[in-house]
């Protein structure tokens, strides 16, 4: 909200339009600063006419004017607008001179007194407004000039009472921007400003009750400004908000509603009066009945602006916020907490048909008509109002507002569940998909009754993937109340299945989160849904099935956590549980009782597991030494395995063993016997060593980009495996190469590396102590001097002495994966196209735990000649189902030359990073192998997720 | 004093036939001239023998106004331009120009080919009406003559529905027509602007009732439909050709395309065509969806729906099948009703308002067993839903209405009395603006407080701007001395001199005068009020000049006052008093203060 005003603040005076400095030609950039004024000067005497002037002006204000003659420029323009007759040109002028000001390097200051006396005589309103305008770009220039400041506002207080509204307008507009915030500057005794001045709210509030209504918005706007900059409106001014809320015209309401909703989170729990009764209520709840009421506004645009300021009132007593809901006549709300028996009374007597029942509206006992007020004034079914509003933009603005405030308030969640619900019923998708979103994001506070299920079910039969998805996310995370829910939802998600058999995984997975949701639900479900019987045996169900397999999937999560079901199953079923438990890991959970696994089963045995494994190889302290590798080795195979099976490890294990291979190659590559020979002899170990740090390397910028979570330390470690890399290949390339000069630079860079390492990781420092690092920043000022031939013997020395350096995990570590479900590659049809023009691919993939992945992810296309293109999805192709999660839904567009027979190109998803962590736009083609660092900042590719082949098929174009 | 006439000849208290005049600023107008579906004899259309008893009625009419092309609110129309006579414009959107023959040619031809009523209006009189109409479009401000001007809002409802503003100089007059305030699936909410008419006439079918949400409405209509089509059940929908049936054609259009559904859908009628044709003509007067979309797909073109053949009633399996008309009282629908009422698995979905006697409101009350023509008793056995899809505003809609046009009176029409009497009672409590509902062929008077305009010679205001402020104040009213003339139907308000002289009269000055007498103690009072030192601080007179004359006359501002002692009686002097017309407030004032003394409270200062 805040933000939202700040930008339509910068907004406004962004009207001024900054020039390019480019469009300048180079000649009239070098014209020193009496020309270029001499040659205004020249033209605007020349100008015969007020057109002619009007046309070198703008002439002028195309090309631009270098700081030191702005001064000059200016006393020319203003020489000229006090001879000027055509209010026109003088307008241009002032313009101008608001353009100049803001010219980079140039202090206004010089010229503000020329301004202001310009208003001396100045008798056109128009002109007089562009003037203040003028005012208030110099006095945004100059935000810390007090004597500035109020000299400006001096100028915006006389002209307040101009008969233009322009004029009004922009003085109030000064008055906002410029204001005194701090008001006890009068009493400081530095006298400059008269008392008036000083209080600027009382008089921007004296203009909410202007005649023009350009000139209302403009104040309440004004004092918004104000209260951006830090003053505190005081809450006299809010019973002149209210009654701007019923202002004929939709800027004044909409501003108002601002104003409104400013005012009640200062003073939320004051107390304000109702009129027509003597009673109180608090001032939030008050404000928040009077913006409910304008959701039923005659304009949309005051109605998406209260809506959404509804959901930013959170401190609202719950009753209001239970009213918004009803629509459902009442009598007059504040009333209704005193009279409270009454009012519910005439609740239940339901005076009024519902329109669902025909004759429902027979006549009944006469009811109190004085009671009821049919207005329901307040907070009253606000939302009902805004959920069934015309405008699409309405009810999403009214859906966000719900989810805030039913995040908020369990109570309120639970009420509009139902509304909810029935926005799944949206004629827009957006809405439907946005409804969805924010049911989920609510329904940790709720429970969903069979009923409201049922229709939530209804939805699964949606031919939009997009709304199934995201109620399969939603299934997830829902309660329910009973068992005939699960077995309601289990029955719709199976006709889901057979509809839609794409839609599986996504389904087996919502059932795995049901059945571990609801463990004692599913219980007394568990022979009908096995089709057990106690006496006969009966058949056993076809393996491949997937509504079998979903059955199982809701079964077993469910018997993790109820350890008597198993005794339920049948013999195949644990047959059956063998196999899924090892097909569909990550579905299907250990069950304990009756399957003992070797490896630790629940995440905490797990997490000790892993923490052994690490503890066990720190305590390697040489990688030389004997038994060092095999350890290594056995270890990085424990942690692939543990990352597979505990899929919430993965990230952490995965890490690990990727930082361990790294070791481990390079413990490799040093390997002793080999380096005491000589070059010649031994160039297979050459490439082995050459490919092991070209390897290591690749591998520390997977560590480093694919990972999230990662903290200071763990970095700072990658970084270290990436100097030892670059120090390896820096020995082997002096090894290799005869000469010293190619030597030199590549050693200057390496210690520049040495260098920025030491640098960025400072407080990471005395970790490092005994590292190779460590060991190098003890020589550093030997380094420098040293001869690139010592350097590289000083690297070989303590690359080999140094010891291992320990690898602390932090608590949460994700591995960003992709997965390809669109194309599946199984497809034996190619895809047959013209050569030379473009078909398109539906790609369709699921990303987890990546970061701002709008930049990052890229789609590769790999043609079999070795040809490849990196396409950027759009920002719209990603969309967000849940946490951490995102799903790339694209086209690509493949072209080539024809082939004579279908082949098979591939597709995969690479991430781009970049180190200096800013993730820029710049994208350079040098793709994979371009994971050499550039200058500066590395930037690349790691390829992540499994390529996916498809096979296309370019025809030659007929003739 | 001015006032507003209005006399419903149709729709008073009444649903159907809607017909109302209004005669407004010596105009008068008549709003829809719509027929009664209940009745078949004269009591079908408006009695135009109110407005005339003999003879045509175009000398009687400035215009006629018809709101949406349902025909209880157009039938009756070219029985009114035609039989009885009527030449003048009549105005209808574009839509409404469009669709409302389609609609009277097929009621002629029920009534007439059908029932073989003679007397009735023919083809050829349709046409003749229908030229006469002049179309409207949305917010256009047409003068149908110097002083009467219309101008069309949307209202919802059906397709084109307007709801029209009717302005004689500053009075004016809001008629709804029907209207609905909740947007559905091809049209959206009435929408007016704070027009502040003097009367709002408004329907008020659904007076009584507050509507469940739309939401809840169409899923539960949804869902209905849903579960009998998968049960291998038929259902039954009558609607009328036009109107909700598009609405619910879209619904269920929409429906089964987002879930893949397989059942067929039929609509019976071959009205529809050519209706659904001008449904997609008229993208401008639906929703924004509609509107957003149809450069894609226009919603119209339906997918799922095709037109119904006789024999598809009989056919096998599920289907839906929209039938006209929608009370059930004849046609397709009731053909249809007949064939599939002894089916338990069968539905019948009525989705609106059913006249009493009709068959349609029969089932509604339960009946289980209904007595056909020649005897013959029909049993009903499949479920009977009702679904309120009528597009009228509910009660809370119409309080919308009020609220957003402010007006100064309400009139409700178009229905029930028993519910708009309740309805009355809360507007005029909530309002607290008057209410009416009167009854066919009764007329209600409002006397209309309309401003009238002045012309003010800028000399004048910009006299009065000097003296004041530089703004005027909306807040505060400002007196002014002028003239005010009146001639040639102008009023005209001029300064005095102006004034005298267009008139060619002289000016005359007139002067008050008075005497006060003092004795010789009270006089000092006087010596020092007339003293320089006192009047200072005499805060009264501040903000007034005070001369002192050479021979000892005071003056404030152009007040003469003069002492003068009587050779008679030395011990009292003569104060002269002299003021002109227009100081006479001061005048007043200073020769009170003399003759009383200066009040205690400012004698201390």
């Amino acid at each position: 909200m805040a933000a939202h005003l700040k930008k339509r603040v910068y907004e406004e005076f962004s009207k001024v339009v900054q020039l390019p400095q480019e469009e300048a030609p180079a000649k009239k950039l070098r014209l020193t600063k009496p020309s270029k004024s001499a040659a205004l000067h020249i033209d605007l005497c020349k100008a015969s006419n007020p057109t002619d002037a009007l046309q070198y002006l703008l002439h002028f204000a195309r090309s631009s004017v270098e700081a030191e003659s702005v001064e000059g420029v200016v006393r020319i323009l203003l020489e000229h607008y006090y001879k000027e007759q055509d209010n026109s040109v003088r307008l241009k002028i002032a313009s101008l001179i608001g353009l100049l000001s803001k010219t980079q390097n140039f202090n206004p200051e010089s010229i503000l007194d020329d301004t202001l006396n310009t208003f001396n005589t100045e008798k056109s309103h128009q002109v007089l407004a562009q003037l203040l305008d003028t005012l208030l770009v110099i006095g945004t220039q100059l935000p810390e000039s007090l004597i500035v400041r109020h000299r400006l506002i001096e100028v915006a207080y006389k002209h307040l009472s101009d008969t233009y509204f322009g004029v009004r307008n922009k003085c109030l507009q000064l008055l906002g921007c410029l204001g005194n915030v701090d008001t006890p500057l009068n009493k400081d005794g530095q006298g400059l400003v008269p008392a008036v001045i000083g209080d600027a709210q009382s008089l921007i509030s004296d203009y909410f009750a202007d005649q023009d209504p350009r000139v209302r918005t403009a104040a309440i706007k004004a004092m918004l400004q104000l209260h951006e900059r830090g003053l505190k409106i005081q809450q006299t001014i809010y019973d002149q908000a209210c009654q701007l809320l019923c202002d004929d015209y939709e800027q004044v309401r909409s501003a108002a509603v601002q104003m409104v909703w400013v005012l009640s989170q200062l003073y939320p729990e004051s107390i304000v009066p109702i009129p027509s009764s003597n009673e109180q209520v608090r001032l939030v709840d008050d404000s928040f009945g009077k913006i409910s009421h304008m959701v039923s506004d005659g304009s949309w645009v005051v109605r998406v602006q209260a809506a959404k300021t509804l959901g930013n009132m959170l401190q609202v007593s719950p009753h209001f916020l239970e009213q918004t809901l009803d629509k459902k006549l009442m009598s007059d709300l504040r009333r209704k907490r005193t009279a409270h028996e009454r009012a519910k009374e005439l609740y239940a007597s339901g005076e009024f048909s519902s329109g669902r029942k025909w004759a429902d509206d027979a006549p009944k006992e006469k009811v109190d008509t004085s009671a009821v007020n049919l207005i329901a004034s307040g907070a009253c079914g606000a939302f009902v109002h805004g959920l069934e509003d015309e405008m699409y933009e309405v009810r999403i603005a009214a859906v966000d507002a719900l989810s805030a405030l039913a995040q908020s308030s369990a109570s309120f969640a639970e009420k509009c569940l139902d509304f909810l619900v029935d926005m799944f019923n949206d004629e827009i998708e957006e809405v439907r998909l946005q409804s969805i979103h924010v049911l989920r994001q609510i329904s940790t506070n709720i429970t969903l009754r069979e009923d409201q299920l049922d229709t939530v079910l209804a939805v699964l039969e949606d031919s939009s993937r997009d709304i199934r998805e995201a109620l399969h996310e939603l299934l997830c995370f829902t309660n329910v109340s009973t068992k005939e829910c699960i077995q309601l939802a289990l029955l719709e998600l199976l006709k889901n299945l057979t509809k839609y058999p794409t839609d599986r995984n996504s389904v087996w997975k919502c059932l795995k989160f049901l059945g571990c949701r609801h463990p004692t639900l599913v219980l007394p479900l568990v022979p009908e849904l096995l089709s057990t019987h106690p006496y006969f045996h009966t058949p056993e169900p076809d393996m491949d099935d997937p509504a079998y397999i979903a059955v199982l999937v809701l079964v077993f999560n469910a018997a993790q956590s109820c350890p008597t079901m198993t005794a339920l199953f049948s013999d195949h079923t644990f047959r059956h549980y063998t196999y899924l438990r090892d097909s569909l890991s990550h579905l299907v959970p250990p069950l304990r009782p009756w399957y003992i696994d070797h490896i630790p089963q629940t995440p905490e045995s797990a997490q000790l597991f892993l923490q052994q494994s690490l503890s066990r190889i720190s305590t390697i302290h040489n990688l030389q030494d004997p038994g060092a590798q095999d350890l290594l080795n056995f270890t990085i195979r424990d942690l692939q395995r543990l990352g597979e099976l505990q899929t919430e490890l993965a990230g952490a294990a995965d890490f690990s063993a990727t930082y361990l291979r790294c070791q481990l190659l390079l413990t490799k590559a040093l390997q002793e016997k080999l380096w005491t020979m000589a070059v010649p002899l031994c160039l297979k170990h050459n490439a082995m060593a050459t490919a092991a740090a070209k390897q290591m390397l690749e591998e520390t910028y997977k560590l480093e980009f694919l990972y999230s979570g990662l903290e200071n330390r763990q970095v700072a470690t990658i970084h270290h495996v990436r100097l030892q890399a670059k120090a390896l290949q820096l020995v082997l390339t002096a090894r290799t190469r005869r000469g010293v000069e190619p030597l030199i630079s590549v050693c200057e860079k390496f210690l520049q590396e040495v260098e920025s390492f030491q640098r960025l990781f400072v407080v990471e420092l005395p970790h490092l102590q005994e590292s190779f690092v460590g060991k190098l920043l003890d020589l550093s000022p030997k380094l420098s001097a040293c001869k690139p031939g010592e350097l590289v013997k000083i690297l070989q020395t303590t690359l080999r002495q140094s010891g291992f350096l320990n690898l602390q995990l932090p608590k949460q570590v994700q591995r960003a994966s992709a997965t390809i479900i669109e194309p599946t590659g199984e497809s034996d049809n190619p895809l047959r196209f013209t050569s030379g023009l473009v078909v398109a691919l539906d790609i369709d993939a699921t990303l987890e735990h990546v970061q701002d992945p709008h930049n990052t992810v890229k789609v590769q296309v790999l043609y079999p000649d070795g040809q490849y293109h990196v396409i950027q999805p759009k920002p719209g192709d990603f969309r967000s189902p849940g946490p951490h999660r995102h799903r790339l839904i694209t086209q690509v567009y493949l072209s080539h030359s024809a082939w004579t027979e279908a082949c098979q190109i591939e597709v995969r998803l690479l991430l781009a990073y970049s180190s200096s962590r800013l993730c820029k736009a710049v994208w350079s083609d040098s793709s994979t192998e371009g994971l050499q660092p550039a200058e500066g900042a590395t930037e690349g590719t790691i390829p992540f997720g499994k390529p996916v082949k498809v096979f296309i098929m370019p025809k030659p174009a007929r003739r | 004093m001015p006032e507003i006439k209005v006399t419903p000849l149709g729709a008073g208290q009444d649903v159907g036939r809607s017909c109302i005049l209004v005669s407004i600023g010596g105009k008068n107008i008549m709003l829809d001239c719509g027929m009664h579906m209940g009745f078949n004899d004269d009591r079908r259309f408006p009695d135009f023998s109110y407005i005339t008893q003999q003879g045509r009625l175009t000398e009687f009419l400035d215009c006629v106004i018809i709101s949406h092309f349902h025909l209880d609110h157009c039938g009756a129309l070219p029985y009114m331009s035609e039989m009885v006579g009527y030449d003048g414009p009549i105005y209808m959107t574009h839509p409404t120009k469009a669709i409302c023959p389609i609609l009277l040619e097929d009621f002629r031809k029920i009534t007439v080919d059908k029932k073989g009523e003679t007397n009735f209006f023919t083809s050829q009189m349709i046409k003749d009406c229908m030229k006469k109409v002049v179309p409207l479009n949305l917010h256009q401000t047409v003068q149908v003559d110097d002083e009467l001007e219309i101008k069309a809002y949307y209202a919802g409802h059906v397709l084109g529905a307007a709801m029209v503003q009717i302005k004689v100089g500053s009075e004016s007059v809001v008629y709804t027509g029907d209207y609905n305030m909740t947007p559905d699936r091809h049209l959206g909410a009435a929408w007016i602007d704070k027009c502040r008419p003097d009367i709002l006439i408004s329907e008020s079918t659904y007076a009584t009732t507050i509507r469940d949400s739309k939401r809840c409405r169409e899923r539960d209509f949804l869902k209905k439909v849903h579960e009998t089509v998968e049960r291998g059940g038929k259902v039954l929908i009558p609607v009328f050709a036009l109107g909700r049936a598009q609405e619910l054609c879209i619904l269920l259009e929409t429906f089964w395309e987002r879930m893949n559904m397989k059942a067929p859908i039929y609509f019976s009628t071959g009205l529809t065509e050519k209706a659904n044709h001008y449904y997609k003509l008229f993208i401008t007067w639906t929703n924004q969806k509609i509107r957003k979309t149809f450069v894609q797909r226009n919603m119209f073109e339906f997918k799922h729906i095709k037109a119904f053949d006789r024999s598809y009633a009989d056919n096998p399996g599920p289907m839906v099948v929209f039938a006209t008309p929608g009370m059930l009282h004849a046609g397709q629908s009731l053909q249809i009703f007949k064939k599939w009422a002894g089916n338990e698995k069968n539905m019948i979905i009525m989705p609106g308002y059913c006249v009493q006697g009709t068959i349609g409101h029969k089932i509604l009350n339960g009946q289980k067993k209904l007595e056909m023509e020649n005897r013959q008793t029909l049993e009903v056995k499949l479920q009977v839903e009702y679904m309120s899809f009528s597009a009228h505003a509910d009660a809370k809609g119409i309080m919308q209405l009020i609220r957003m046009a402010e007006p100064r009176n309400m009139l409700l029409v178009h229905g029930e009395a028993k519910k708009m009497e309740f309805l009355k009672d809360k507007i005029e409590q909530e309002f607290t603006i008057n209410c009416f509902m009167p009854a066919n062929g009764e007329t209600t008077t409002v006397i209309t407080n309309p401003s009238v305009p002045v012309d003010i010679s800028l000399n004048l205001l910009k006299r009065e701007m000097a003296l004041g402020g530089p703004l005027p104040d909306p807040k505060k009213p400002r007196t002014m001395h002028g003239t005010l003339i009146m001639k040639d139907n102008s009023l005209r308000l001029v300064t005095p001199e102006q004034a005298l002289k267009e008139l060619g009269l002289n000016e005359h000055q007139l002067r008050f005068t008075c005497r006060v007498q003092y004795r010789k103690t009270e006089f000092t009072i006087f010596i020092v009020f007339s003293s320089s030192y006192l009047v200072k601080a005499w805060a009264v007179l501040k903000g007034y000049t005070i001369q002192h004359l050479p021979d000892g006359t005071v003056m404030v501002e152009s007040i003469v006052i003069k002492v003068s002692s009587s050779a008679e009686e030395p011990n009292t002097k003569v104060l002269l008093l002299s003021w002109s017309y227009q100081d006479e407030d001061l005048g007043s004032f200073l020769s009170t203060l003399l003759k009383k003394g200066l009040p205690s409270g400012l004698s201390s200062m």
